[in-house]
């Protein structure tokens, strides 16, 4: 059967050439996988930024890599995935049934202010996850700084190995983002439904957290105390 | 290696006094000007002044504590870091260096920036949504005004301009113009789309994660046939007469201004271990002038960096250990880098 997380088999897409988008694409091909990479402008006005910053990554438009690829990686401005205006920048058909990770912060510079993803209720995730009708939501990668996600790659079993927190709804989802989070050269720590993934959001007790595995159950389980 | 040019950056932080209490507004403008006076005494070639729009931050308005700066001193180059050009009007961004590149004898330069902070957006009345559009219409806009030539121009972030020419002219004909950029690769790319000279503002990780970044910004300039300076890089730092001593003065007024700006974006607070962390592997370069030169040196050797200004004001850090600060990165720290490099 062909493995969503096999580098030798799978194709990573992901949407967003910033950087977090270029960080990931680094770490994706350097773990073996075919990568396809989008921003909102055309494939050849990112072909150099690829080129330098995530060198192997295909530079392609979002529909195309969205198509292509098994897993997709949501790395582009949140406002853009939850738009105000109704204007859907992602390509929802291609999304569907898919994995698809969510990457995304509230970020006021890009985004705007923008109330509505500020909301106490509801993690941004599960609002992105609405707006994907039919794809398999999994919230990872957003918690840790992405020069630490540039430096902190290491092999399984290496005591220095930090963590990779992730929440989704469908838990073979889940076990197939923490799998490639393997890959990546991170640990996973799997804390359940999206709305559990609240405490990795902006001024929650994950965020910015560069931490081992052990230290992030940590921190849940005081957050939760 | 070439020359590396060292230059000193402040946002105008207010500053403890010698008493404990918290200077004015006024009295750390001041201070600032006394600090860019000792740093042309002692040969530095840089002095720039951060635009930021809040309560813990003295200076507004770069240009016009240049002006106060130009007149007092003889050969240091006067600099924005940056300029927030998103919220600012080209055309007087341009007439008010040129004023200060008149009265400095042609010291004046602008590094033109993003803006990282949301405040001048509303004080403006410019719309955060805006926030990509009004930079890439302004620097636009800008690199025109730069030929010294009228200018035909039209958008939608100002009114149009018809053969409009600009006052007052440069001796020189050319304001030195850098752009300041955080970590955006499409940002690099622009800044070598108008062959501008690149200053990386790295305040976190290793500096070695940059070095893509130069190389991005050099095929960048190649591709569009622009000319490829040599980069800049902009880190914070602080120096005193030991390690241990730099930082023990140093943090507890890093960490109070760390964790109220990083509040506003969701970031934790600052622990002691990561700060020694960044002071021991990352981007802060803290300690003795030796440690902190050592620590330079192969910051800009990694990057090929033409040119490194040191943050040297975090906080409340009181004016005396500032000043004290600067004394050293003039008298110790910038002839042993060189020495290093040499």
């Amino acid at each position: 059967m062909h493995s969503l997380t096999d580098p030798q088999q799978a194709t990573i897409g992901i949407l967003g050439a910033g950087k977090v988008g270029t960080v990931l694409a680094r770490l994706a091909i350097a773990a073996g996988y075919r990568v396809l990479i989008a921003s909102s402008r055309p494939p050849a006005a990112i072909e150099l930024t690829i080129d330098v910053l995530a060198h192997g990554a295909e530079a392609t438009t979002a529909t195309d890599a969205a198509g292509q690829a098994d897993l997709v990686i949501l790395a582009l401005p949140l406002g853009k995935a939850v738009p105000l205006d109704g204007h859907q920048a992602l390509p929802l058909d291609e999304l569907r049934g898919k994995i698809v990770i969510d990457a995304m912060n509230y970020w006021w510079e890009v985004d705007g202010v923008r109330p509505d993803l500020t909301g106490d209720d509801v993690t941004t995730s599960e609002l992105v996850a609405a707006a994907l009708p039919g794809s398999r939501l999994v919230k990872a990668f957003n918690h840790m700084g992405y020069h630490d996600l540039d430096e902190g790659s290491r092999l399984a079993g290496d005591s220095d190995r930090k963590a990779i927190a992730l929440s989704g709804d469908d838990v073979a989802a889940n076990d197939v983002v923490a799998d490639l989070i393997d890959s990546l050269g991170f640990d996973s720590v799997d804390l359940g439904p999206l709305g559990e993934g609240a405490v990795l959001q902006p001024g929650r007790q994950l965020f910015g957290a560069n931490l081992t595995a052990a230290e992030i159950r940590d921190v849940v389980e005081q957050a939760a105390a | 290696m070439a020359d590396i040019e060292f230059g000193l950056d402040t946002f105008g932080d207010i500053p403890q006094t010698d008493t404990g209490e918290l200077a004015s507004h006024a009295q750390a403008i001041r201070h600032v000007v006394a600090e860019a006076v000792l740093a042309d005494q002692l040969g530095i070639e840089v002095f720039a002044v951060g635009e930021h729009h809040r309560p813990e931050y003295a200076i507004s308005s770069p240009e016009t504590v240049l002006a106060g700066i130009a007149t007092q001193t003889e050969r240091i180059r006067l600099s924005s870091g940056v300029t927030v050009l998103s919220s600012d009007d080209p055309v007087r961004v341009f007439q008010r260096f040129a004023t200060v590149d008149a009265l400095s004898n042609g010291r004046a330069e602008v590094i033109l920036g993003r803006g990282s902070f949301t405040e001048s957006f509303p004080l403006f009345g410019y719309d955060m949504n805006d926030y990509d559009t009004l930079f890439e219409e302004k620097i636009e806009l800008f690199s025109r005004l730069l030929t010294e030539q009228p200018v035909s121009w039209s958008g939608t972030t100002r009114a149009a301009l018809h053969d409009a020419d600009v006052f007052p002219k440069t001796e020189s004909g050319h304001l030195s113009t850098w752009v300041g950029v955080g970590g955006s690769p499409q940002s690099v790319v622009r800044t070598a789309q108008y062959g501008f000279p690149l200053m990386l503002a790295i305040i976190g990780g290793s500096p070695e994660r940059f070095a893509p970044y130069t190389d991005l910004y050099r095929r960048a300039a190649e591709q569009f046939g622009s000319a490829a300076h040599p980069i800049g890089m902009h880190s914070p730092g602080f120096i005193a007469r030991t390690d241990d001593e730099a930082k023990e003065i140093f943090f507890p007024h890093y960490k109070v201004m760390h964790d109220r700006i990083g509040a506003l974006r969701g970031w934790p607070p600052v622990t002691r271990a990561e700060f020694e962390n960044e002071v021991a592997h990352g981007s802060m370069y803290v300690g003795s002038p030796e440690t902190v030169a050592r620590r330079m040196a192969s910051a800009i050797a990694t990057l090929g960096a033409g040119r490194f200004d040191l943050i040297y004001s975090a906080g409340t850090t009181p004016m005396s250990d500032r000043m004290r600060a600067v004394e050293l990165y003039g008298t110790e720290v910038v002839p042993l880098v060189r020495d290093i490099l040499a």
